[in-house]
Formats: structure tokens, C-alpha cells, sequence
């Protein structure tokens, strides 16, 4: 029976990832007290652009952890309140000349096997799917399977629906992490005391690594900012999330210099949002001109009615980044009783529900839907 | 005795304009805004909500709610508590977003 400061599962971190876990434990019959410092949704989640991608990931365990998700992000969205804003609006990936074309061909050749339906739209019809889509592209790929959330409500909601299982504590620092006498997990503290459970699961997104120090291992997650771009709000006049070839390739970068790819988008509420920038600044959060303009300029290119609209602000975040841009899942063998569920770069909205069910999964003991070997946290020991 | 707002500040602006709202001529002083040249004529909405096409007008005055955007010259979802009225503007009711040129 959990009491106030005991619970079977401490979840550290109200991100989306957090969320999940909380969830999904609940699901399974286990009582989770979620833990944040600041706000629910307060990181990288309220930061991001609700992105459920599919057309961006290679094949690989990022793929198959995508695809599980956009499955169970279908369930999340019957269950939900429609105010998550599911849209499973699907991906228009578009390349300017032949030599993109036969990028995009490929790599849609590649991912058709893993299980993404991409079809291929030749630059005549590209107009059908994107009216004002600019006039000379050479074509592009329609991934059905691609999906948009509103991200801070959808952990909002998903924390509410993991009922009376779920407890919050926001606003309150955890500050160390307890362990009996053979370093099992017997909790955590925080500035406000001690909290009980046999399992912490860190879901700190991109201050995860902090929480990995607290229980003395090394998780080497690094911060990689992105600034989005929000115009006034418009008619109903991007349909799709649309985004331009070289964006794949700055998302498998690993280079801490600026990356900037328009993805452009529409919302339910009528902004329109526009990203995609990337660079590895620490945790830095000064507007940057030059990031903008480069945004403006690349999503004037693809869409050249934007240019008569006003962009009425501007927000950035900082997306948890691992040098081989997986995520971590999982239990930590390091520390009996710890759990990851972080390092999710710039797709942990779309991957939320898989890691989720995963750890869940791992909590209860219970068969994982997925190999978890490629997401284990003890994988950087090696290297060190 | 009323006293307007002018005489309560010992204001001396220059000589009126004229500005037009949906075609219907307005008088507006140096230095006003467009909103403000609205009010002084008793109008007080001049746009309608994206979903359920209520009357907005002004309501913080200072460019923080953007609950008074109106079309300026053809350019919609300008703040009119922000822009200088100047001779000769034109100012209709903002339909909701105001870009129902770009609906498709």
C-alpha cells in the first residue's frame, strides 16, 4: 500500500518520457510518484514540436522503437482527451533536385523493409498534397504513418490518465538518490525529504546525466539546442509536416556546429510552427538571430507565402543528446534498482509511449515487446 | 463640466486627420494610436474570434494581449494599440485570422 512518501516507483522527470513511464507502470498495477522540479512539461517537452517521425529514422532499433510507438500513440489517442491535438497527418519530405530524389528513393527503399510505407510523389502532384507548396521541387516521399501531438498536453493527460497510481511532486528538486546497504535503490531524496520506492526510473530528459551522477554512474547525455518559429495564426494551409531532404542528415549529425532544415508545419490552434535548428551550445538559452533567420529563409523557400506572414515568437530548448543518438531504456546494471529513460534527442515525444511500455515492462518483469540491448545504459561504459 | 482626456494633460497635439474604418470616416490626432483613434469615435470592436466570431477590440491597451488586431491598410493582425494612426489608413474588421485569401 503506498503511502505518502512511499510508493512502489519514483519517476524523476514530468516530461513527456516521465509521463509514459508513470502510465504504463500504472497500467501494469504498480503506484508511481513522479517527481520534477519545475513544472510538468517545464524541459525539453514544452520546448518541442510534438513530432511522432517515422519518416526520418533509418532503419535500426530508433525505427522499430518508433513504430511501436506511432501503434501505441494510436491506442494513447482513442483513450485521451482530444485536447493532446492528435493529428496523424503524415510526412511530406521534399527534395529540391535529382540528386536529393535519388537520396530520398534510397533511404525510403531502405526504411520500406523495416516496415514505413513511403510513396513517392512526383513533383506534379506534390501541389495535390501541398497546395502552397513552392513551384521547381523535384519531388518528394508521403509517409502516412507520421503524427503530431500537442507534447505538453499530452503529458499532461497521460499522467492523469495513469489515475490514482500516479502521484505528482512538483516543484521539488531530487537531490540525491538513497540506497541500502548492498547499493540497491531504496528511493531519493529532495529538498523536501525523503521519497520511497525499490526503483527510480530517470526521466530527466536533458539533465538526465545529473540524475545518473546523483547514483554515481556516468550517462553522457549532452544538450543540443533548437529554436521553433511560430507565426500568427493561419487557416488551415500546411497540411502535412513538411521538411526538406537535408533535414535527415542534419538529424544523424553528430557536429556540435549550427544545423539548420526547415521542417514546417501546421497546428490545430492555427500557427503555423517552423524548426528545425541544431547546435551544441551547452545550456545557453540566448535568442540567436542568425538561427532565425536561417529558419525564415529555408521555410520561405518551401512554402513563399510565409513571407507575408508575421512570425509572433520564438522559443527554444535544449534536446537530450547521446553520441550514438539513441536513447537510453532501461535498467542500469550498475545500480540494482535504477532505470533510464532518457537521451531521447529530438524525438522523445514520438518515442514516449515505446520507452514507456518498455520500462513498465521492465518493472513488472514482463516480456520486452523489443531487443532493449541497443538502448542499454551501461553501453558508453566502454568507451570511457 | 466634462473635460477630455487632451485637457486633463494639458495636451497640444497638431492639427486632426482623417483615417477610415470600414470605409466610414474617422478623426484621428498626431500621435494617436489607431486604437485609441477608434475609441475617441465610440468604436470598440473591430475584429471577430477565429471560432466563434465574437466582437474584440482593445483590451490591454499596451501590446501585451494582441486582443485588438485589425487589418491595417490590407495588412491583417496588426496590434492597433501599438500602430501610430496616420492620414489616410485604412482600417477594416479583421475576420478572424484575417487570411482567408491563403485558405485553399
Amino acid at each position: 500500500m503506498p503511502t505518502r512518501n512511499t510508493s512502489d516507483v519514483i519517476v524523476v522527470g514530468a516530461g513527456v518520457v516521465g509521463a509514459a513511464c508513470a502510465y504504463y507502470a500504472a497500467r501494469a498495477g504498480l503506484s508511481v510518484t513522479v517527481i520534477d522540479r519545475g513544472p510538468v512539461a517545464g524541459g525539453t517537452t514544452g520546448a518541442g514540436e510534438g513530432n511522432l517521425l517515422v519518416s526520418d529514422k533509418e532503419p535500426g532499433p530508433e525505427l522499430d522503437l518508433a513504430l511501436l510507438s506511432t501503434e501505441l500513440w494510436r491506442e494513447l489517442a482513442e483513450l485521451l482527451p482530444p485536447q493532446i491535438e492528435y493529428e496523424p497527418k503524415g510526412g511530406l519530405v521534399v527534395a529540391s533536385g535529382e540528386a536529393g530524389m535519388r537520396a530520398l528513393r534510397d533511404f525510403a527503399a531502405g526504411q520500406e523493409g523495416a516496415g514505413v510505407r513511403a510513396e513517392e510523389i512526383p513533383a506534379d502532384r506534390l501541389q495535390d498534397l501541398e497546395p502552397h507548396l513552392a513551384p521547381g521541387l523535384a519531388g518528394g516521399f508521403h509517409y502516412r504513418q507520421d503524427a503530431q501531438v500537442m507534447p505538453a498536453l499530452a503529458a499532461a493527460h497521460l499522467l492523469r490518465a495513469g489515475g490514482d497510481r500516479v502521484r505528482l511532486r512538483l516543484g521539488e528538486e531530487v537531490t540525491g538518490l538513497l540506497t541500502t546497504a548492498d547499493g540497491s535503490v531504496r528511493g531519493v531524496r529532495t529538498v523536501a525529504g525523503e521519497v520511497h520506492a525499490s526503483y527510480v526510473v530517470n526521466a530527466a530528459g536533458t539533465w538526465g546525466g545529473e540524475v545518473a551522477r546523483l547514483a554515481g554512474v556516468e550517462l553522457p547525455v549532452l544538450p543540443r539546442r533548437g529554436f521553433v518559429l511560430v507565426t500568427e495564426p493561419l487557416p488551415r494551409v500546411v497540411r502535412h509536416k513538411v521538411y526538406a531532404a537535408d533535414y535527415v542528415a542534419d538529424v544523424a549529425s553528430g557536429s556540435a556546429a549550427l544545423q539548420t532544415s526547415a521542417v514546417v508545419e501546421g497546428t490545430a490552434a492555427g500557427p503555423v510552427l517552423i524548426g528545425a535548428s541544431r547546435e551544441r551550445v551547452g545550456f545557453d538559452r540566448t535568442l540567436s538571430t542568425e538561427v532565425l533567420r536561417r529558419l525564415a529563409a529555408q521555410a520561405t523557400a518551401l512554402f513563399p507565402f510565409l513571407a507575408g506572414v508575421r512570425a509572433i515568437r520564438t522559443y527554444a530548448g535544449f534536446r537530450p543528446y547521446l553520441p550514438d543518438h539513441l536513447p537510453a531504456i532501461g535498467p542500469d546494471p550498475r545500480v540494482p534498482g535504477l532505470l533510464h529513460a532518457c537521451g531521447h534527442e529530438g524525438a522523445g515525444v514520438g518515442l514516449a509511449p515505446a520507452t514507456g511500455l518498455l520500462i513498465a515492462r521492465a518493472l513488472s518483469e514482463g516480456e520486452p515487446p523489443l531487443d532493449m540491448s541497443p538502448f542499454s545504459p551501461a553501453r558508453f561504459e566502454a568507451a570511457v | 463640466m466634462a473635460r477630455t482626456p487632451a485637457e486633463l494633460v494639458g495636451a497640444n497635439p497638431g492639427s486632426s486627420f482623417e483615417i477610415t474604418m470600414d470605409g466610414r470616416p474617422v478623426t484621428a490626432l498626431p500621435g494617436q494610436s489607431v486604437a485609441a483613434a477608434l475609441w475617441s469615435a465610440g468604436i470598440l470592436a473591430w475584429r471577430t474570434t477565429r471560432n466563434t466570431g465574437r466582437p474584440r477590440g482593445a483590451f490591454c491597451g499596451i501590446g501585451q494581449c494582441y486582443d485588438c488586431l485589425a487589418t491595417i491598410n490590407g495588412e491583417p493582425n496588426r496590434r492597433a494599440c501599438l500602430v501610430p494612426a496616420r492620414p489616410g489608413d485604412a482600417i477594416t474588421t479583421q475576420e478572424g485570422h484575417g487570411h482567408a485569401r491563403l485558405s485553399v
